[in-house]
């Protein structure tokens, strides 16, 4: 296991560097000189300039760019924000548990209830209750998350006053223990159910799928057969095996998911990482843009290593061959 | 008098509910096996051989519904049962085996933990006794290392052991009687011999009776007392395996033997009969093999033969009997 973890950690690496490549080429193919790309619409002296091109070494040749690049970002430098006047570095990792918190949250809900829901539905399907909660789970599907963001702040945060309607923090609520868990857990509540929809309806939609192709091969069959109860069947036998396709996707959705956190974030005002991302848009702040983009293709990288990881703990075929 | 029977199935039912139709994969089919008995249910592909077996182990799923008849295991009527009570049953005093040991296995667990759990469901024993008994299964049925094959994932055993596994599994509790449906038919000829004789030293051992489901009268011949011949959903004819080698009275069972057996009755190479297998969803008016029956008569077109029976355990569905049958002994089905 411990082999395998590492082999599938080595093969990353590549991916990353490629990642690094295309970040960098991305800076280049900008119309431009890259270093207004960088500076963006702010007004500048010549002096400056001339020092932001000594400083990203732009009079360099290319190669000699790209290894200053490389060595930068290994040495975790991923420059400084001219609107924030701060290392980019300390703004992304400011943000990153927010982000974590908000998505690791949802993907754990969306995904544990999207497969108990789809594993249940599977039992009976054809029934009513599985003829809607496909026609719910389509709708979900369906909906766009900035548009039910709006919705669900105007209904529970605006109207019925139920939730804060932005933020992560109160100001007046008590700045440690409990308290703070709690009142952070209450401005979670929106944005997690917003960014859960999405995932929780695909998750539905495809364990129920692979359920019912599950619990008709031929193991099930056997596990019946020596007079195992039907809830075990279901649960311990057929969901193993018909949640493994399942636990791809949910891997691969995370890079959606993180997409997604722009929206989600700016909806709900949370401090992270998509929020920053759209603030740095609107600001052409072209560090701290290239900056996430590198965290975030490597956070993608890493919850791909993990989605593999957990599939080879539930899978022995994987690695015992 | 004979002692009253292991299992007894009187008029079984069971037909699929499918979007083309309803298939009658079991149509009013009776038939017996004794305690320590071998018994064949012999037929071609898709004439309802496994769907009878799935009826008495009341494991047929939708489309499938058991829909009348009788089945009694042990004394007990099956039917009526609750599933928990059935579940006692199945893989304790009543067990099956498959066709293809590649699929019937979860391949997600270890081979050690499918047969102990098998184990701890029928016998009140602790995880570790469970384990004890589970190696010594693995060891009747001959697998070499058994304590080192607990441990292993079926991937990583072959077809044969696969299949040794699954009768080991089948075998922890000490049924009265195995159901094995076609156990051999996906292995290597050689594999299908040992698997065989395996077959016939388990139930020499544990004294359990078998029902094994083939399409292969060499085995029957090698390894059974009593045959059912199967055609369309019906048992067309039964006997001891010497009565329909000898004197097969079915022009069904004439044809199925003549098609495994060369002219010396050796068994030679596969010829099929002639003529499709009809329709379960519309099956042929009359006695249903009369399409391809060589000896069919008028009748055979209009009238559905009923069971003749032809002396001690012997009967036969075919209208070439209606004088033969002493009198008294004509029980009709469906
Ligand atoms: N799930 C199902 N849906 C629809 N029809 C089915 C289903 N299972 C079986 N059948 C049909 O029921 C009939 C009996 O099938 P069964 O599996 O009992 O045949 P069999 O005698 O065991 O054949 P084989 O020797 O090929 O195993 C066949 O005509 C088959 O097409
Ligand atoms: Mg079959």
């Amino acid at each position: 296991m411990l082999f395998y973890v590492a082999r599938r950690l080595a093969q990353a690496v590549p991916l990353v560097f490629v990642i690094i490549l295309i970040n960098f080429f991305l800076i280049h193919a900008a119309p431009g000189d890259p270093v207004f790309v960088l500076l963006g619409s702010m007004d500048t002296t010549p002096e400056f300039v001339e020092r932001v091109r000594r400083e990203f070494g732009l009079d360099q040749p290319l190669w000699v760019q790209f290894a200053t690049y490389l060595g930068k970002i290994l040495s975790l430098d991923l420059g400084y924000s001219l609107r924030f006047q701060e290392p980019v570095l300390g703004l992304i990792l400011d943000r990153l548990p927010a982000t974590l918190l908000l998505m690791g949250t949802a993907l754990t809900v969306s995904s544990v209830v999207g497969i108990l829901l789809g594993a249940i539905a599977a039992r009976r399907p054809y029934s009513v209750t599985d003829h809607a909660s496909t026609i719910v789970a389509l709708a979900g599907y369906s909906m766009p998350v900035f548009w039910l963001g709006q919705i669900m702040l105007i209904v529970f945060a605006l109207h019925l006053a139920w939730f804060p309607t932005q933020g992560m923090y109160s100001l007046r609520a008590p700045s440690e223990g409990w308290g703070r868990v709690m009142d952070i857990a209450r401005h979670m509540v929106l944005p997690v159910i917003t960014y859960s929809v999405y995932h929780l309806a695909l998750v539905y939609r495809l364990t129920r799928v692979k359920m019912q192709e599950t619990l008709a091969l031929d193991f099930i069959t056997t596990a019946r057969a020596k007079g195992v109860p039907e809830g075990r069947v279901v649960f311990v036998h057929a969901l193993r095996n018909a949640v493994l396709p399942v636990v791809t996707v949910i891997g691969l959705n995370f890079g959606f998911m993180l997409a997604g956190s722009v929206l989600t974030e700016t909806v709900f005002a949370w401090p992270g990482m998509g929020r920053l991302l759209f603030d740095a848009i609107g600001a052409r702040d072209y560090p701290v843009l290239m900056g996430l983009f590198t965290v975030l293709s490597l956070m993608v990288i890493i919850a791909n290593v993990i989605t593999d990881v957990i599939y080879a703990m539930v899978d022995p075929r994987v690695i015992y061959r | 008098m004979q002692a009253s029977p292991l299992l007894r199935a009187e008029g079984l039912v069971t037909h699929l509910f499918t979007d083309s139709g309803r298939v009658r994969a079991v149509d009013g089919v009776s038939l017996e096996v004794r305690a320590g008995e071998a018994v064949a249910l012999v037929g071609e592909s898709g004439c309802g051989k496994s769907m009878t077996a799935l009826s008495l182990m009341r494991l047929v799923r939708p489309p499938g519904r058991i829909l009348e008849g009788v089945v009694e295991f042990e004394g007990t009527p099956l039917l009526p049962l609750s599933d928990a009570e059935m579940r006692r049953l199945r893989g304790g005093r009543l067990a099956m085996i498959f066709q293809d040991p590649m699929t019937y296995l979860n391949p997600l667990m270890r081979v050690g933990a499918q047969i102990v759990e098998a184990i701890v469901l029928h016998q009140k024993v602790s995880a570790q006794a469970a384990r004890t008994i589970a190696l010594e299964a693995l060891e009747r049925v001959r697998i070499p290392a058994a304590a080192t094959v607990l441990d292993y994932f079926p991937h990583q055993l072959s077809g044969g052991m696969r299949q040794r596994v699954l009768i080991a599994m089948a075998i922890s509790s000490r049924p009265s009687l195995l159901i094995a449906d076609e156990p051999t038919t996906a292995l290597d000829v050689t594999v299908q011999a040992q698997i065989m004789q395996l077959l016939a030293e388990v139930r020499r051992a544990l004294g359990s009776a078998l029902l094994l489901i083939t399409h292969d009268f060499g085995l029957v011949a090698e390894y059974c007392d009593r045959v059912y011949v199967m055609y369309a959903g019906q048992i067309v004819e039964e006997g001891s395996v010497f009565d329909v080698f000898e004197r097969p009275r079915h022009p069904y069972t004439r044809a199925l033997l003549r098609s495994t057996l060369g002219p010396d009755k050796r068994v030679a190479s596969f010829t099929t009969i002639e003529g499709q297998p009809p329709s379960l969803i519309a099956p042929p008016r009359g006695c249903r093999f009369h399409p391809r029956c060589p000896e069919a008569m008028a009748r055979c077109a209009s009238e559905s033969p009923p069971r003749f029976g032809l002396g001690v355990g012997v009967a036969a569905r075919c209208w070439l009997h209606a004088g033969d049958a002493p009198a008294g002994r004509e029980v009709a089905h469906g």
